[in-house]
Formats: C-alpha cells, sequence, structure tokens
C-alpha cells in the first residue's frame, strides 16, 4: 500500500478571521511496508495531515494517492478508504462506547459489513495482536480496565478492520513507562508480522529512534526534513531550530565525544550507546 | 458543519460597539427585542431595521458572517411564515380547496418572519460584539439586586460562565469523537430517522463520559483554589460606565419611546 502526497494544502476556517493554513504545499511518497516516524511540534500539521490520508479532510488543494487511487476524488468511496487506512487518534480509549469490550471491538468489522464469524475471528485475532486476553476480557466492560487496557482495546478496535496502513497519532501519550514499552512493541510487532505501511506520530524521539525506518519531520505546514533516523538526527541544529531535539543519548554521545574524540557519537539508541561505551572501555583496557 | 453556529460566539474586531460596557449591550438589546414585540408596522420594522443594520456597519462585522448566523433558522422562519399566510382568517387572495392565503396572513407572516430575522441578528450582535466572560460579569452586575430576594446572582453567573466556556471544547470533542468513530466506518449522514439515532450513541456516549469527567475535574481544580461562591470576591477587571455607554442606552432609549408611540397613536 502506497501512499503518495502531491501539493497538499489545507486551510482551516477560510475566509473567516480565524483562517489558518494547516498544510502548505506538502508532498510526500511513503513506499509499501515503510514504518514512518511523523515528528513536529503541536500544531506543524501532522494530525492535519493523517486525517487527509483516511478522507477525514479534504484538501483545499493538491492530491493523495493511495495505491495510485486518488482518493481526493468526489467519485471514490469513503469505506473503501477507511477499509485500507486504519487511523488511531491521540487518546483513542475516549472512544469507547460499547458495554463490553467485544462489541467495542466488534464496531469497527461490523461497520465494514462482515459475517458474524468472520467478525468474532477479527475481535480475536485483533486483541490477540495487542496483547489481550480474549475469554477474559471479552465480556467485560471496557470501561472497568486499567489506562493501558482501554487504550490497547481502541486501538484493537482499528486493528480489527485489517487496514493495509496503519496510523498511530501519539500511542503512548499519557502512559506509564511500562504500558508504553509494550505498546510501543506490539506496534513493532505488527509491522514486521503483517507487512503493512505504518506512520507513527510521536513527540518521543527515544521511541521514534528506536521504531522506525524512516522520519518526516513537519514544520510549520510543510516537511521540513525527511530521511532516515540516523539522517534526520544529524541535523541537530536544524531540529533544535523548530524547536524538537535529538534522542537524550544522543546528547550524552555529545558529551562524551567532547571529553574524548575517539568516541562516536553518531548514536541514537541507547543500546547502540551501550555497545559503542563497551568498544571504548575495551579500548583503554588494550591501551 | 458544527462550525457554522455563529450564535453565541464571538467575533473580535474592536469596534465601538466591542467597547461598550456589557451592561450597556444588554439592556439595549432587551429594549430593542421588546421594541420588535411592541411595534408590529411598517414605520416601527423601518426604523428597527434601520437601527440594527447601522449597528452591524459600527461593530465592523461582515455582513455574511450575520447572514451565516440565521441560515440554521431558514427552517423555523419558513414554517413560521407559512403557518401564518394560510391560518390567519381575513380577505382571501388565492385558494385551493381548504387552503386559503389570505391578505391578512401574508401581512401578519411577512411580519413574524422578519421579527425573527431581526431578532436572531440583535440577539447575535450581542454575542458577537462581547466576550462570554464579560457577558456573564454585566449579567451578574444586573442580576445584583435581586440577590436580596434570593436570585443567586454570583453563582448563576458562574454556571453560564462554566456552560459558555465549554461550548467549544465540547465542539472540538465532538468533532474527534465523530472523525475517530468515522475512520472506524460509522456513518452519521445515511439512513433513516431510527438508524441515525442508533448511529448518534457512538457519539454520545464518549461524549457524555468526557463532559462528565471534565466538570468532575473542574470542580477538583475549582476546590483546590478554595473556591467557595461569590460572597467577598473581588474582581480583577471592574465593570465601568462611560459617557458612550450612556449616550447609547440614551439612543435606545429613545428608540424605544419612538416605537411605544407609534404604537399608542396608530
Amino acid at each position: 500500500m502506497s501512499i503518495k502526497i502531491e501539493n497538499l494544502t489545507y486551510i482551516y476556517n477560510p475566509k473567516s478571521p480565524f483562517e489558518s493554513k494547516a498544510l502548505d504545499h506538502v508532498s510526500i511518497e511513503i513506499k509499501q511496508g515503510e514504518f514512518i516516524g511523523l515528528i513536529g511540534h503541536t500544531g506543524s500539521g501532522k494530525s492535519t495531515l493523517t486525517q487527509h490520508l483516511n478522507g477525514l479532510l479534504k484538501p483545499t488543494s493538491g492530491k493523495i494517492y493511495i495505491n495510485n487511487l486518488d482518493i481526493t476524488d468526489k467519485n471514490v468511496k469513503m469505506p473503501e478508504i477507511r477499509k485500507k487506512v486504519g487511523l488511531v487518534f491521540q487518546y483513542p480509549e475516549h472512544q469507547l462506547f460499547e458495554e463490553t469490550v467485544y462489541k467495542d471491538i466488534a464496531f469497527g468489522p461490523i461497520n465494514l459489513g462482515l459475517s458474524e464469524s468472520e467478525v468474532e475471528n477479527r475481535v480475536k485475532e485483533a486483541m490477540g495482536l495487542v496483547k489481550l486476553p480474549y475469554e477474559e476480557l471479552k465480556d467485560r466492560s471496557p470501561f472497568e480496565l486499567s489506562g493501558g487496557q482501554r487504550r490497547r482495546v481502541a486501538i484493537a478496535g482499528v486493528l480489527a478492520m485489517k487496514p493495509e496502513v496503519l496510523i498511530l497519532d501519539e500511542p503512548t501519550a499519557g502512559l506509564d513507562p511500562k504500558s508504553r514499552d509494550e505498546i510501543l512493541q506490539q506496534i513493532k510487532h505488527l509491522h514486521e508480522q503483517m507487512g503493512s505501511t505504518v506512520i507513527l506520530v510521536s513527540h518521543s524521539m527515544e521511541d521514534i529512534a528506536k521504531l522506525v525506518g524512516r522520519i518526516i519531520v513537519m514544520h510549520k505546514g510543510s516537511v521540513a526534513i525527511t530521511g532516515t533516523a540516523r539522517e534526520t538526527f544529524r541535523q541537530v541544529e536544524k531540529l533544535e531550530s523548530i524547536g524538537l531535539g535529538i534522542p537524550q543519548i544522543s546528547y550524552v554521545m555529545k558529551k562524551l565525544k567532547e571529553i574524548d574524540p575517539s568516541f562516536n557519537d553518531d548514536i541514537f539508541t541507547v543500546e547502540e550507546a551501550k555497545d559503542e561505551i563497551m568498544k571504548w572501555i575495551r579500548r583503554r583496557k588494550n591501551a | 458543519m458544527l462550525k457554522d453556529i455563529t450564535i453565541g460566539q464571538h467575533y473580535p474586531t474592536g469596534s465601538f460597539l466591542h467597547k461598550l460596557d456589557p451592561r450597556t449591550k444588554i439592556l439595549t438589546t432587551f429594549a430593542i427585542i421588546a421594541a420588535l414585540f411592541i411595534g408590529m408596522n411598517f414605520l416601527s420594522y423601518t426604523i428597527l431595521g434601520g437601527f440594527i443594520f447601522i449597528c452591524i456597519y459600527l461593530s465592523k462585522i461582515p455582513m455574511k458572517f450575520i447572514i451565516k448566523g440565521i441560515k440554521p433558522l431558514r427552517i423555523i422562519i419558513m414554517i413560521t411564515f407559512l403557518i401564518n399566510i394560510f391560518m390567519t382568517p381575513g380577505n382571501i387572495i388565492w385558494g385551493y380547496g381548504r387552503l386559503n392565503i389570505t391578505r391578512e396572513g401574508l401581512y401578519q407572516g411577512s411580519f413574524m418572519a422578519v421579527r425573527l430575522i431581526f431578532l436572531v441578528m440583535g440577539t447575535s450582535l450581542l454575542t458577537l460584539t462581547t466576550t462570554p466572560i464579560a457577558l456573564t460579569d454585566g449579567i451578574e452586575r444586573l442580576l445584583k439586586p435581586f440577590k436580596k430576594i434570593g436570585v443567586p446572582a454570583h453563582e448563576l453567573a458562574m454556571m453560564m460562565t462554566i456552560a459558555l466556556r465549554f461550548i467549544p471544547t465540547l465542539l472540538e470533542e465532538t468533532d474527534k469523537i465523530m472523525k475517530a468513530q468515522i475512520a472506524r466506518g460509522a456513518d452519521f449522514e445515511s439512513g433513516n430517522i431510527i438508524n441515525r439515532a442508533k448511529g448518534l450513541v457512538p457519539l454520545l456516549v464518549p461524549l457524555f463520559i468526557s463532559a462528565f469527567r471534565r466538570a468532575d475535574e473542574l470542580a477538583m481544580a475549582m476546590e483546590a483554589r478554595c473556591y467557595r461562591g461569590g460572597d467577598l470576591r473581588t474582581r480583577m477587571k471592574q465593570l465601568s460606565m462611560s459617557s458612550k455607554d450612556f449616550v447609547s442606552i440614551l439612543i435606545v432609549g429613545l428608540l424605544l419611546a419612538t416605537i411605544i408611540s407609534i404604537r399608542i397613536m396608530t
């Protein structure tokens, strides 16, 4: 499922005193199976962009192609797009509404018009993907679960629609570290197993560095930087000038390099840093 | 779709009308409403219409924006108009079966429609030129004398402030939940009435939950800052009437008097 965005512009409240340009001639290409990290300041246009990808917002101008299908065309059936592109909003647990976990996750598949047995399979599968025990939880009310579990129910609700592109808008916001790691692990697993295209919107440079293959940095409605994690995080000055930064461990490595220039500071995850420091210790011992 | 509602919105332009004391604007709006009900003849409505249009001009709010506020009410205005032209007895000018249009009905219907439009214009002008906070402050001050007979002026004003404050929040929330459910394949726009009503469950349940949660959090936050009602509370911004307020009240007072005298004389 490839995505191609051409010259996308979106204006909120056009022709009123509250007019604001949320997206300004954005062009992006995303290939099948990529894991994209979308980062940017609040109000940089990330959310607006993701909402365009499954047709919730119509561009003011520009085109969006999903597998060569122009979804900005008036004749395109929206349910078709929503089947292909799953969107998990920020704080998705706020959209839970059903009496039981099962019914809530089944909401999407039922809307797709699937048979009862297929719906059941999908719910089971989706709960498995997010590591929720099916038998134990299916008849519980989603409102009596913990925050992390509720979030996973909500994510399962989107996964049950089996989208080929999965967009997650800050899926770990407001979660404790344990739930955060679990959810990120499951997303990673999902990407590897299903081979689906994943777009992860996040504020955490650490999460992004650990997971994604390519980063898109948004600033004031335009794409500021795009490239692999390494390429992106090398542009420290530019990232900092737009109010972002690089993973904290990279700052640590930069400090170490100031002390001993033999350090490699081109490092973005804690694991890499560990290896580098171990290497340095060995070098010192041998010397 | 939700963004078409202009009643209750504030439109900042910094005009003369915006700078008036909220009390002045509340009182004069009431006077205009009264005048619209007292005078129902061509002369009075020409005067009132002229006055309302002058006010809109003074407020520097684009006419288009005001008209957008009337749009959602067009069906109510149409129904009022139609009921009046068919249901008023009098000289029949056109008839079909038991449906008769009378001259009096046409007259009555037009006035009713114009009255509704003027009412909406006048009141939306009040909210468009006054911030919600100023508006409730004004109401609180105006209700103060009635405190002696047990009207909880401050509490009412606080409730209104909170309600107004949360309108945009709830609209935003509704928009967000709606989008989230649409992304899961929910359909809010097609089907018959029963299906559509059922379709609202995925929207209303999360909305109510979040409204209650917000109420709870707000109450807690207010208590944490020792809120305990209006007694002994002072304000950061004191309302003060200036000469332009008195002049405005005088002008509207004269207008009301004119409308009353036209009514008495005819």
